[in-house]
């Protein structure tokens, strides 16, 4: 067993860390105040080739796999949960449908521009009553000759309102459900029957694009069929795996910012007479979070290895995103409380943290959902067969 | 021991209920969006008599009992935690320090016009250096004649922005003093407001006090009486704001409930669902249980006991079940948990305020186990 990392991951995350402070820290407030999403520092991403972190150098990608892209999101983690919510929506799960089942000319033609930075991504899979239960879509795809028509619509897709690539599900054929009646396309969003109908008004990561989509006799040719027809769920369902060990990782970057803040803190408030650090309530507070940290951190960069290394990981990535978010959200309630005042001001990081951490329980699959995930896949060891 | 409410608090629950579901829970979204409370709710709240809840009916008061003034402020909550903040701090901090240490001169100037709603009270202790730690307090009070001349910085003042009146604790040369300083005095300044997480229509702000005079007959109680008036309106305050923090759980809870009946997924509401039925049942064991701490420290209170460590322990237990039973309906809501256009996100916002707000939840909870080391002759200090 080997705990370090590479040479070229740690020169890696020295680069990001460069990144974050100088490009994303000082607009980090700025962002979730006026409720944008920072294309400047998107673009960027792309120019410094940080989107394209996990892809194959062919596609433009840095090939620095997805425990590069673990690194990345861990940073961005650290200083800005909406600016990772936009780079995971855009490589980890809108660009990674495309890059697992995409045939060729696909990877050349949406890959190549994802992983540069010059076109966005998003991944259209949740409708109204298609949340937990993500199968149950309405949205249908019909065949006329060489091309499919789409109408149905999507919501609270994060990048939708200014993503240009973006892939959803559709229904082909009613009769068989999940296996073999869903199947994903590529869409581009100037094609006509496109159209954003909402933003979201959220409580956090204000500074990211939570959609409304609508197709309307929306009109996709046979080649943008990404995947088989029929096996579009299994797509987006893998695509989802690497999005939840991901955002396990940005949960992670988050804790970490919550540990780092509250010791700062603790180190000079004074209260009855001495530094808040000599409290055992703060004490207990700090090593309660830093424990959880460094349990979530070992998890994320092992799953990571396990994908690099060709190993199965659907349970453990699932575990990641779980884990991640709930160990995020418990952190930022400590450096909250440690903060006291401070702590429930707009004026300073926490309070921003503590409305955007409490999202990675909700979307990406619930936790109820990666529970349901976790226990159906060790009762299906023990025989066991659950549904949710 | 009697656990039902009498006949006339019962009518008393289904005013305030009425009150919060037509006056304040149509406002509610608006108001946390805009920021400000609407000079026409508390007018509202004053017609009926609630900004004068506890005071005697000489004073225009309703003279509701603990309990009734608790399922008041509970109710207010439900709808809107900011306002049910609003309404702790001008009935239970100022205008009840007043009835209890006021002159009569005293109470015919405030009351009756705190029990119209013509002057909002604001509560001035926190300072920048002491938060929680309330007996380092700089602020100066130094007699001059018949006067006396107020000097210091208070921060986290609620009702700062709304205030005609503010109840300004200073250190003076008995100890601490406490004075009644009118808005419009010369030398108080109302200063920065503070961009909170949630309680975002209530106004904190700190407020400046340079070279401010007030008559010496301002002062509320006998010279180093201040901190003891403090005390009891903390105490007040305490079992308020634990009131209010029912009030967010005991909602939360229905409106989460009424999702998950209507929400389906998996072909059935997700009522169905033993996940969902666990947060909900116990989120409703916790809200239950803070339920009857509330009532009880308030019923207490009117027995004239000191109820200290039950309004500490209340105000502790609700900061937590608050936070957490939000917190768990948040989940239960999923995507519209997180909305600005659903309730839910409100309520998650204003109810972690509480942890903090009115002294955080460890300093609480040092007060209760001062109490109970105390008893077995062990002094803990905070």
């Amino acid at each position: 067993m080997d705990f370090t990392f590479s040479p070229e991951h740690t020169a890696l995350r020295r680069m990001i860390r460069e990144f974050a402070e100088n490009e994303v820290a000082p607009i980090a407030a700025e962002i979730d105040r006026e409720h944008r999403v920072p294309y400047d520092v998107m673009r960027k991403l792309g120019e410094v080739g940080l989107l394209g972190v996990c892809f194959p150098q062919e596609y433009g990608g840095m090939g620095a796999g997805e425990m590069g892209y673990c690194i990345l999101m861990e940073e961005l983690g650290r200083i800005c949960t909406s600016t990772a919510t936009n780079v995971g929506a855009h490589i980890g799960i809108g660009a990674m449908a495309i890059y697992l089942d995409g045939d060729e000319e696909q990877k050349e033609k949406y890959l190549k521009p994802l992983a540069s930075g010059e076109k966005f991504a998003a991944f259209g899979l949740t409708e109204s009553n298609a949340g937990s239960d993500a199968a149950n879509i309405n949205t249908r795809a019909v065949r006329e000759g060489d091309s499919w028509f789409l109408d149905g619509g999507k919501i609270y897709i994060t990048n939708g309102g200014y993503a240009d690539v973006i892939t959803v599900l559709a229904v082909t054929d009613p009769s068989l459900g999940a296996r073999g009646g869903i199947t994903a396309f590529i869409l581009e969003s100037d094609w006509e029957g496109f159209s954003v109908a909402r933003e979201e008004d959220k409580m956090g990561i204000r500074g990211t694009s939570t959609a409304e989509l609508v197709f309307d006799g929306l009109r996709v040719p046979q080649e943008n069929v990404l995947g088989k027809v029929g096996e579009g769920f299994v797509t987006f369902m893998k695509s989802l795996d690497m999005g939840r060990l991901t955002l396990g990782a940005a949960c992670l970057g988050g804790a970490q910012a919550a540990v780092d803040w509250s010791v700062e803190w603790a180190k000079t408030r004074q209260q009855f007479g001495a530094e808040i650090a000599h409290k055992q309530s703060v004490q207990w507070m700090i090593a309660d979070m830093a424990t959880e940290v460094e349990a979530l951190r070992s998890l994320v960069y092992r799953v990571a290895w396990m994908v690099d290394s060709g190993q199965s990981f659907t349970q453990l990535a699932a575990m990641c995103k779980m884990y991640g978010s709930e160990v995020a959200s418990r952190a930022i309630d400590m450096a909250l409380q440690i903060h006291g005042g401070l702590g429930l001001s707009r004026d300073f990081p926490i309070e921003r943290a503590f409305r955007d951490a409490r999202i990675a329980e909700i979307f990406e699959g619930t936790n109820e959902i990666q529970r349901i995930v976790i226990a159906s896949n060790i009762f299906r060891q023990h025989g066991v067969r659950i549904r949710p | 021991v009697d656990f039902a409410l009498n006949e006339e608090q019962r009518m008393f629950r289904s005013m305030f209920r009425d009150f919060a579901a037509n006056e304040i829970e149509p406002q509610a979204e608006e108001i946390d969006h805009e920021e400000t409370l609407p000079p026409a709710m508390l007018r509202q709240a004053a017609n009926q008599g609630f900004l004068g809840a506890t005071l005697p009916e000489d004073y225009f008061g309703a003279e509701l009992d603990g309990v009734s003034y608790a399922m008041l402020i509970e109710a207010v909550a439900s709808a809107c935690m900011s306002m049910a903040v609003v309404m702790i701090t001008h009935v239970s901090a100022v205008a009840e320090s007043i009835l209890a240490y006021g002159t009569d001169a005293q109470k015919e100037e405030w009351l009756m016009a705190m029990a119209a709603g013509e002057a909002v009270g604001a509560f001035a202790l926190t300072e920048p250096d002491a938060g929680s730690d309330a007996a380092s307090l700089q602020t100066q009070a130094a007699e001059a004649g018949d006067e006396v001349v107020l000097n210091g910085v208070k921060s986290w003042v609620t009702n700062g922005e709304i205030a005609g009146l503010f109840l300004v604790f200073a250190r003076g040369p008995e100890g601490i003093d406490a004075y009644l300083v009118p808005v419009d005095t010369p030398g108080l300044t109302v200063g920065y407001r503070e961009p909170t997480l949630g309680l975002r229509s209530a106004t904190l702000n700190t407020v400046y006090l340079e070279d401010c005079r007030v008559p010496a007959d301002n002062r509320l109680g006998a010279p180093g009486q201040g901190w003891e008036i403090a005390r009891q309106a903390r105490d007040r305050e305490a079992i308020g704001l634990a009131a209010a923090g029912l009030g967010v759980a005991a909602d939360a809870i229905d409106v989460a409930a009424q999702f998950a009946t209507e929400r389906v997924q998996f072909g059935v509401p997700i009522a169905k669902k033993q996940a969902i039925q666990t947060y909900v049942a116990d989120c409703h064991a916790q809200t239950e249980a803070l339920r009857y701490l509330v009532y009880h420290a308030a019923w207490l209170m009117d027995q004239e006991e000191k109820v200290s460590t039950e309004a500490a322990t209340a105000k502790a237990f609700a900061a937590r079940v608050a936070r957490d039973v939000t917190n768990q309906m948040v989940q239960v809501m999923g995507g519209y948990g997180y909305m600005e256009d659903y309730p839910m996100a409100r309520k998650y916002r204003d109810a972690r305020t509480l942890g903090i707000i009115g002294g955080p939840t460890e300093l609480h909870q040092v007060r209760v186990a001062q109490k109970i080391f105390a008893a077995r002759d062990v002094e803990i200090e905070p």
